[in-house]
Parts: structure tokens; sequence; C-alpha cells
């Protein structure tokens, strides 16, 4: 035992002093979180400065604004922007909605397509590319204003990886394929399955519950809770015929700064490309064609990761792809340390036949989302956990689990690189929390 | 389609709105009392049950993500997966109190279309949350009543932030 660190015997919700909030142990290859990192409100303002503020944050995707003037309107860590196609350059711009002039939201519909956004408070104008083009009475502003300077203000950084658009508030922050480090790879799996090209399904599932968002992040890479937690979505599976004898066995692993990934055999089955008696005997044929295209184009090993392994991806910090009975894309934000607001889509290949699609969609329904018969258990399993931490009384979390063996995809390997890369990134202000 | 005059029409409409009613307010009864294997009984055995996503009401299952999409297999194991110990997020079970107004008979014929307004409470551990939308239903005449062909809960919020999830029936 560490007894070095036992300094922490104070109440569980307390936030931490002097020490380090995630303790890892190489000796007794122990793993632990103080549970002050999901309750601590210092800590919470310490995330939102340290980490919120200095990481890519996904947007959106590419698909959400094919042409000319379409946008999307986000909030990206609790700021309000928006996402529009310029009509001049074709690019993906990222905008703070808000005024030049003195302040108003000047996006206020959540999708749309338009040339110009008008702030409707003095009706200054911008268009697709932010450039300031009408300000009413202009001549009344002395020479000292120079309206070329008052278009809308980017956010600072904006890159896209294989569709999906990211933004940084950080100046300074490594360009995107650095910072996704080998992350990359496992985007290109979800998208070279998809045909080389996705698109976002309409219908949004936006849904929020009262606990830390560290708990999702660890929760949607979780294999050890979907047996207990999930009975009875595999009793649904076996009751419509799936063969659940192959199990979960896989691995996890780190993919470098943050990000991380459970891969595992798939009881279920995957719209690309693995059949299953959910999917009905008609889709049999064309889900074998899938198969064989991806084998064709990949070779047999790449195709049966693309076709037969489930991913489960964390692109730190609070992005999730999970590629699994059918994609989903699922981004959340902290408004408090026991609050989080999750948005999520479902990701499918561009131009997918539509009796696929709706097999996809079917699929994705049985598990996922607000309505699915999992979701609705894992916020109960969540808010459950942040209410047991306001019990008190044991101040730490165990995440030790596959320690000392190569980490399978029911260790918690994965979530320990979430961790480390958390206490790496947050560092002295975490230790600072109780002032 | 009705026949005769328009008066005998509008009479023969208010008589099968009044049981349009009561058969809603039937159904809401059995939901409120989880006696959901009863509830299931109202349903034809190719019946649907959809709820769309919030910022697509009008969405197609078909094409659209949807929260649920249920066809009568699924929705039986919804019934099954709410009865039993393991669904964790009703477990112990929500009070619920589901209320249909504003119920209008759009068609007449062999399936009767209605809409009605519906505000679902919902209460547990301590909260309560709120669902507000529009029911769209077909109904069958059977056995001198109705059996449910679809129904579609279309929300009016315009996310679930307040309500998390719909691990209830609406």
């Amino acid at each position: 035992m560490s007894t070095a660190i036992e300094p922490w015997v104070t109440q569980g919700t307390e936030a931490a002093t002097q020490m380090p909030i995630v303790v890892e142990d190489a000796v007794t290859q122990r793993f632990r979180v103080h549970r002050s990192a999901m309750t601590s409100p210092h800590i919470h303002r310490a995330e939102i400065e340290r980490i919120f503020a200095k990481s890519w944050l996904y947007v959106g995707h590419e698909s959400e604004i094919p042409g000319p003037g379409d946008f999307v309107r986000r909030p990206i860590a609790g700021r309000p922007v928006f996402m529009v196609r310029g009509a001049n350059s074709g690019n993906v711009n990222v905008f703070h909605n808000t005024c030049t002039h003195r302040g108003a939201l000047v996006c206020r519909q959540d999708s749309g397509n338009s040339k110009v956004f008008q702030c409707f408070y003095h009706a200054w104008t911008f268009d697709s590319e932010g450039q300031l083009k009408g300000v009413p009475d202009r001549d009344a502003y002395a020479g000292g204003v120079n309206f070329d300077e008052l278009g809308l203000k980017r956010v600072e950084r904006v890159e896209s990886y294989r569709g999906f658009v990211f933004a940084s508030f950080d100046p300074d922050i490594d360009d995107l394929p650095t910072y996704l480090a080998d992350a990359k790879d496992y985007i290109d799996l979800v998208i070279d399955g998809c045909g080389g090209s996705a698109e976002i399904v309409r219908g949004t599932n936006q849904y929020s519950f009262a606990a830390n968002w560290k708990l999702l992040v660890e929760n949607s890479i979780d294999g050890y809770h979907a047996e207990s937690t999930h009975d009875t979505y595999f009793k649904y599976l076996v009751s419509i015929g799936t063969d659940l004898r192959g199990g979960v066995s896989g691995r996890a692993i780190d993919l470098g700064n943050g990000h991380a990934v459970i891969e595992y055999s798939s009881p279920w089955g995957r719209p690309v490309a693995k059949w299953e008696p959910l999917f009905g005997d008609d889709a049999r044929t064309e889900i074998d064609r899938l198969r064989t295209d991806l084998v064709a184009y990949h070779g047999e090993d790449r195709a049966h990761t693309m076709a037969e392994v489930n991913r489960n991806m964390l692109i730190y910090p609070n992005l999730i792809i999970n590629d699994i009975m059918a994609v989903t894309v699922r981004t959340f934000y902290p408004p408090a340390p026991d609050a989080v607001d999750v948005t999520a889509w479902a990701l499918a290949p561009v131009n997918e036949l539509p009796t696929l699609r709706q097999r996809r969609l079917d699929s994705f329904l049985t598990f996922l989302g607000p309505g699915g018969f999992a979701t609705p258990d894992d916020v109960e399993a969540l808010e459950s956990c942040q209410q047991g931490f306001t019990s008190g009384g044991v101040a730490w979390n165990d995440i030790s689990r596959g320690m000392g063996r190569v980490p399978m995809a029911n260790d918690e390997e994965q979530m320990r690189a979430f961790w480390r890369r958390w206490q790496h990134q947050i560092g002295a202000a975490a230790e600072a929390g109780a002032q | 389609m009705t026949t005769g005059t328009p008066e005998q029409a509008t009479a023969i409409a208010a008589i099968c709105r009044a049981h349009v009613e009561d058969f809603l307010y039937t159904e809401a009864a059995l939901l409120d009392a989880w006696a959901l294997d009863d509830w299931l009984l109202l349903f034809d055995e190719d019946a649907k049950y959809e709820v769309p996503c919030n910022d697509a009401p009008d969405g197609d299952p078909a094409r659209d993500l949807m929260l649920i999409d249920d066809n009568y297999a699924r929705l039986a194991a919804r019934v099954t997966r709410l009865n039993s110990r393991r669904a964790h997020r009703e477990y112990p079970h929500s009070r619920t109190n589901h209320q249909v107004f504003n119920v209008r008979v759009d068609v007449l014929a062999d399936e009767i279309s209605v809409t009605a307004s519906f505000t679902v409470w919902r209460f547990r551990a301590g909260r309560s949350s709120c669902y507000v939308g529009r029911y769209r239903y077909r109904l069958r005449r059977r056995d001198g009543g109705f059996r449910i062909a679809s129904k579609r809960a279309e929300l009016d919020m315009t996310d679930l932030r307040s309500v998390a999830d719909v691990a209830i029936i609406l």
C-alpha cells in the first residue's frame, strides 16, 4: 500500500491538497483517483481553464454543412459558436457567435442555410466568411472605426480530420494530426469501413444528467460493466436469436495524448459488415457483399478488423466515437461538477442503401440513445456513482483492473490513459483545489 | 369514409371521439399503473411505437435517427425489460401521470387517425420531470373497441436536457 499518500483522509467530497488526484503505484499495481476530481468546484474550474480551453474540441462533421452557406450552431465547451461553409472559399469556418458591435448572437437558428448572418439588435450584417458587410448609418462613425477589422471573430484554431471538425481556443496547441496521435488510425478504420466517406444522420440526441463528465468518459469505454449493467439488452439479443457465445474478448490500447480505445469481438451484428438475425434474412446478401468489398479494398486482416471488431474510442478529452452495433459520435461538457450535457449523433456511410440504413438505425436504437435498452441504465449508473460520492467515507476510486497483464477490453487501462493525461494537464491546479 | 348528411357525419364523429377519448384514458391508466402486459394487449401485432428526436419531430425511421422506433416484437421486449428488475433506470419504477387532451379525430375510415396533446409527469427519487408533446395514433376498430396500429409521440421540448432519457413509455 502506498500509505505515504494518505493525507487524503479528508471528507470524500473535499478537494485534494498537496498531492496529485491521480495516484499510480507501479509496485503494488494500483491506480486510484481521488473522488474530489468528480465533486470539487475548484477542480471543475481548473478543468475549464486547463483542459477545455487547451484541447481540440469536436465541433461537428463536415457532412452537416455540405453546401455554401450551410450552417449549424453548437456550444463547444459551453461557449456558443457556429460552423458555416464559406460561400466564397468553400472552407469550414467556425466563428464565435457574438456580434462584434455589442455582443448579441448573430446565428440564432440551430441549422440552416444563409448568405448572411444579421444581428437583429442593430442590424450589423456579416457574410458566411465572417466579413462585416452591413452597418446601418455607417456615416455616423468617425474615421477611427475600421469596419474591416470588425468581422466575426474566428475560434483560434480550426482543423478537421476525415470529416470530423475540431476547434481549439488555444492558439499554441499542436496541430490536429499531432494531437490525435495513434487515434488517427482508429478514425481511419471507422471511415474506411464506411467506404471512405461518412455522414451524420438527421436527428440528434441531446440529454443531460447529474454526474461528472469524466464518469461518462470512463463509461463510454468500459467493457467491464456491459454484462452486469446491460443484462436486459443481452437477453433481448438472445431472444431474437443472436449467438453471444463469441463473447467480447479483446484488448485495451493507449493511443497517446489521453486518447484510448478498446477493441473486441462483436457478439452483436454490425451494419458494416457482420450479419445477425436482427438485420433480417433480406439484408444478409448485401452485408456479405459489403464484407467482400472490404476484403477486396483492404485485405482480409484489415477487413476483418473493420467488419467484425468493435471499437469504443475516446478522443481526449470529450469526444467518443463508438463503432459498435452502429456508429455513434458523442460529445459532452460539464456545466457543473455534478452535471453533464451530452450531444450524440449516428454516423453512417454516405450513399448507404436505404434498406441497410434502416437496419443500421434499428441496430443503433436497440442499444443506444435516451430511448434505447442500454443508455438509460448507464445514466442511472453514473448518477448513482455521483450520489455515492456524496456519502463520503471512501475517498478513492479504484481503476487498477488489468494492471500487471496485457490489458484486455474488460480491463481499465484505457481509462488510466485518460486519467494520466488529465492529471498531467490539470497539474498543480488540482493540487491547489482546496484553496 | 362516412356517408350521409353533414349533420349525421358530425354526430358520428362526436360519438367516435368520445369512444376514442375513453380508449386513450384507459391506455394512460394502464401505463400509470405499470400494467404493461395489459397495455401491450392494446396493440395489433403489426403495430409501431415511435418517438422522433426532439430536433426532427417529423423524423422518418427509415431515414432519420429516432429516439424510439419499436415494432411489435421490440415493444414486447421493452415491456419485458421494464417488467424486470434489471432495467436499472426504471427499477424501482417512476410514478407517472399520463395526461391526454385536445383530442381530435381526423379521419373516420377503416383506420382512425387521432391526434392529441399530452403531458407525462414522471417522479422518481425526489426528482420530477415532464414530457410535453403530441400523440399521433392510428386506431383500428376491433371487438367493439379499438386496437392501436401505431402510436407516435412527438416531443415539444427542444431537447431532453430536463428529462435525461425516455426510459418510461410515453
